[in-house]
């Protein structure tokens, strides 16, 4: 199924059915529209790029805005594509809103998260570090990271310091707590990568087999 | 308004009967048995208020059988039927935590008298 892309507007709490007040994140979706078909005949596999957000024209360059020219768009700030199974029910310009998660329960969320600069293992791995006390003098460090005689090098991808964040993460199965089609709002229980304003994918949970 | 405010104001109960800490409250709460519906009342001292918009909560003490009860209730939550206000309490601070340590007559809040008039 399709996905949409969003934009993160922050957390809040809202009391669902049984009256329990749950954790909410907050989603712009869309309305995305379509800017390209592209079909297994022509482009090798099927897949519907949408874009999002916007752009002033005198901001957006001339590949970009030709590309939107296409599709009789004004330019947008963000694309991306969707595979998909057919792409047959999609024609350029269609506008694809919130309401496609209206009866998908759950959805999965991409989006990259916080940047955290240089950061040492115990923030960036969970490593435990030393004690505190009793004499000890480490306190936040990695300890060994490897053995002398053999191999006598350090294994590729020992967890040492470095930097944190700012990579894509996937957040699955976040529930669908509201979708509002008017406002093209998101409500989904927990949290979702990234800070306020943070551009996010959004695609349908496959349901689950039974 | 920003989007947040509105989304938490849509899920708001519209009006609040208000109540300060230190006030004697009664607490219905819809509790569902199986399929039925039916209220139960907790009646004790308001002895917290937190948080802003709907997150708020406050936290309800009383003493049943010799044991310090205390419930936290979130303000708008649909399953309070109602908050009644019993008596009013001259306290002098915005959390009465003080009051577990205490019991008995010494546990008594002086009565807030309208001085209004």
């Amino acid at each position: 199924m399709i996905g949409l892309i969003g934009r993160k507007i922050g957390m809040s709490q809202v009391f669902d059915e049984a009256g329990v007040l749950t954790p909410v994140s907050v989603i712009e979706v869309g309305p995305c529209p379509v800017v390209q078909v592209k079909t297994a005949e022509v482009d090798g596999y099927n897949a519907v790029q949408l874009a999002f957000g916007h752009v002033r024209h005198t901001r957006a360059n001339l590949p970009r805005l030709g590309h939107f020219r296409k599709a009789n768009l004004p330019p947008y700030r963000h694309l991306q594509e969707f595979r998909v199974e057919d792409a047959a029910g999609f024609s350029q310009g269609q506008l694809i809103d919130v309401g496609i998660f209206k009866d998908a329960g759950s959805v999965d969320v991409s989006g990259k998260t916080k940047g955290r600069g240089f950061q040492g293992v115990v923030k960036r791995h969970g490593f435990s570090g030393g004690s505190d006390t009793h004499g000890s003098k480490c306190h936040r460090v990695p300890g060994s990271i490897g053995s002398s005689a053999w191999p006598s090098r350090v294994w590729k991808g020992q967890k040492l310091p470095g930097r944190m964040g700012h990579a894509t993460m996937h957040v699955k199965n976040l529930k669908v707590v509201e979708v509002d089609v008017e406002n093209n709002l998101l409500l989904v229980k927990g949290a979702v990568p990234g800070a306020v304003n943070t551009i996010l994918r959004l695609t349908a949970s496959p349901k689950k087999q039974a | 308004m920003n989007i947040l405010d509105q989304i938490a104001a849509k899920h708001s109960k519209e009006s609040i009967p208000e109540f300060s800490v230190g006030d004697m409250v009664r607490i219905d709460v819809k509790v569902v048995e199986g399929k039925r519906e039916r209220v139960q009342a907790f009646q004790g001292t308001v002895i917290q208020k937190r948080g802003a918009g709907v997150s708020a909560s406050f936290t309800v003490r009383k003493v049943s059988q010799g044991i310090g009860v205390e419930r936290i209730f979130p303000l708008h939550s649909p399953n309070l039927a109602g908050i009644t206000v019993l008596r009013k309490g001259k306290v002098r601070r915005a959390r009465l935590f003080y009051l577990r340590d205490l019991k008995g007559k010494a546990a008594r809040i002086k009565e807030k008298t309208d001085t209004s008039r």
